[in-house]
């Protein structure tokens, strides 16, 4: 075999394996789409119906939910009794969604202090640690959950600083939080954007980076099926 | 075997003919541009600003008509006499150094993009900046009452605030019809871009920037907003639909809009043409 011949296999080779290790790392990140997360039936018994949403906000994620960014900031969902890092839920369409959020991280605040108030809810009100409200003081924000094109709008208060028992990373059972709750309206299918609003990305310009601009951290979709 | 030359007869006035024939096709082919197309060129006429753009765009077309119909009629004139005979492996003479062909094409060419710029820079002033962001100062202001509203881009989402009406903020933009409209469009953290398609208005937002833009809607309708700039995940996501209604449905939505976020208004700062978003303690 001719030193030419050999160079060229060497070379060809060479490319052969980078074009492969370039498509496992496309098709890796291509398929790491958050799984998405159905809301689960209201009890009739209850006298609300719809469906319900079981979230929780972390002030950071933890290796065991995200193992490439553990510190990042996030939403997690409860899925058949255990909570699953996504940020994409199904929702039956022209129903009520009831959301119990869990809110274990502190207060970073808004920038827009307009979205301090309740917009689109039932009611135009969500309910934190069993009080009703309408509005939150936007220094308080620690996060939002808002689906712009539904028209809904809910500012969610932190964890007071001084709180014992502050949570570092998710899971976070058992640690200093607040429970807000509220019901929206679906209306028709449609696949609807929702994201925070808070800048509350730690470290990336205008906090408005990293899980604030990847799905299943601080944005997500809601299915309406 | 090469061919043989062709026996080369008297050659007709190709200059002459092509230039009738330009003539013609230029005479009969822009009016019917103007008349047929005009009226259908982007972006409509939801407002004074954007019936001035569908001008524009119609005096662009009616200018560059002539100048494809040259091209035009030139190639295909090209491809029917000068056509290499089947076989034949002539070349022309080469011409070097027509210094009537290139002074004239250099002063045409000119010409034509110097009126262009001037027509440009005078439809942009006498129209108030066109439906365009002029920046905090602009030129030339209209006169008469004008209706203040502010444009507040942020990650991902407009909003909008009325300064004359206790400084609401909303979701939504109404406007009344046949008022013309001050938009101040600034930005809370990156760049972004207000372009109100229907309405003719496109303004950078950006961030500590006051970039006021004006517009009278003229007729009832919805309008798509977009954002215009490239700004994150969601920008594809950050549009909406805006509104212009009547002046009293204008009054009856903007009062109901004081009542509606007056839990906001409490909390919001004082009205500013710009603003320096507090707090940065996790974006530091």
């Amino acid at each position: 075999m001719s030193l030419l011949v050999k160079k060229l296999l060497g070379v060809g080779t060479a490319v052969a394996v980078l074009g492969v290790l370039i498509g496992l790392y496309i098709a890796s990140w291509a398929t790491s789409f958050p799984q998405s997360v159905a809301a689960v039936s209201s009890p009739v018994s209850a006298g609300t119906g719809g469906s319900q949403l079981t979230l929780e906000t972390v002030a950071a994620i933890g290796p065991k939910y995200s193992p490439s960014h553990p510190d990042w900031v996030s939403y997690l969902v409860k899925s058949h009794g255990k909570w699953v890092r996504s940020t994409i839920y199904t929702v039956p369409a022209n129903s009520i969604v009831h959301v119990t959020l869990y809110q274990y991280d502190g207060a970073t605040g808004l920038r827009n202090p307009f979205l301090s108030q309740v917009q689109g809810t039932v009611g135009g009100t969500v309910t934190v640690d069993g009080k009703t409200v309408n509005a939150i003081d936007p220094e308080e924000a620690s996060h939002t959950f808002v689906v712009p094109q539904l028209g809904v709008f809910v500012p969610l208060p932190g964890v007071p600083e001084e709180a014992k028992n502050q949570c570092e990373f998710a899971p976070c059972e058992g640690a200093a939080h607040r429970t807000i709750e509220f019901s929206f309206r679906t209306g028709k299918k449609g696949r609807y954007r929702w994201q925070c609003f808070v800048p509350c990305a730690a470290g990336w310009l205008n906090g408005n980076g990293g899980p604030m601009q990847t799905l299943g951290y601080m944005d997500g979709f809601i299915d309406v099926v | 075997m090469a061919a043989e030359p062709r026996p080369i007869g008297p050659e007709p006035n190709h200059a002459r003919r092509f230039g009738a024939i330009w003539v013609i096709a230029t005479l009969i082919a822009t009016p019917l541009v103007v008349v047929l197309v005009g009226p259908i060129l982007p972006p409509g006429n939801g407002s004074e600003q954007a019936a001035g753009h569908v001008t524009d765009n119609t005096v662009l077309l009616a200018m560059a008509t002539p100048v494809l119909l040259l091209v035009l009629i030139y190639l295909i004139y090209a491809s029917i006499y000068f056509r290499q005979p089947r076989g034949g492996a002539l070349e022309g003479p080469p011409v070097r150094g027509n210094s009537r062909v290139q002074s004239t094409w250099i002063v045409v060419t000119s010409l034509l993009v110097l009126s262009l710029a001037i027509y440009g820079t005078v439809r942009l002033e006498s129209d108030y900046g066109a439906g365009s962001g002029s920046g905090p100062n602009p030129l030339t202001v209209p006169s008469g009452p004008k209706l203040p509203v502010q444009v507040i881009a942020q990650q991902w989402a407009f909003t909008y605030r009325y300064p004359t009406y206790g400084g609401v903020e909303t979701p939504h933009l109404v406007l009344p019809v046949n008022q013309m409209i001050e938009l101040h469009v600034t930005s809370l953290d990156v760049i972004h871009s207000f372009w109100a398609y229907q309405l003719g208005v496109k303004a950078d937002a950006n961030p500590h920037v006051d970039n006021v833009a004006f517009v009278k809607p003229t007729k009832l309708q919805t309008f798509n907003i977009r954002c215009a700039e490239l700004c994150g995940i969601w920008h594809g996501e950050m549009s909406d639909l805006g509104h212009v209604v009547s002046g009293p449905a204008f009054n009856t939505w903007i009062h109901q809009q004081v009542v509606a976020f007056a839990p906001a208004t409490k909390v919001l700062p004082p009205y500013s043409t710009t603003y320096l978003p507090e707090p940065t303690r996790r974006g530091e």
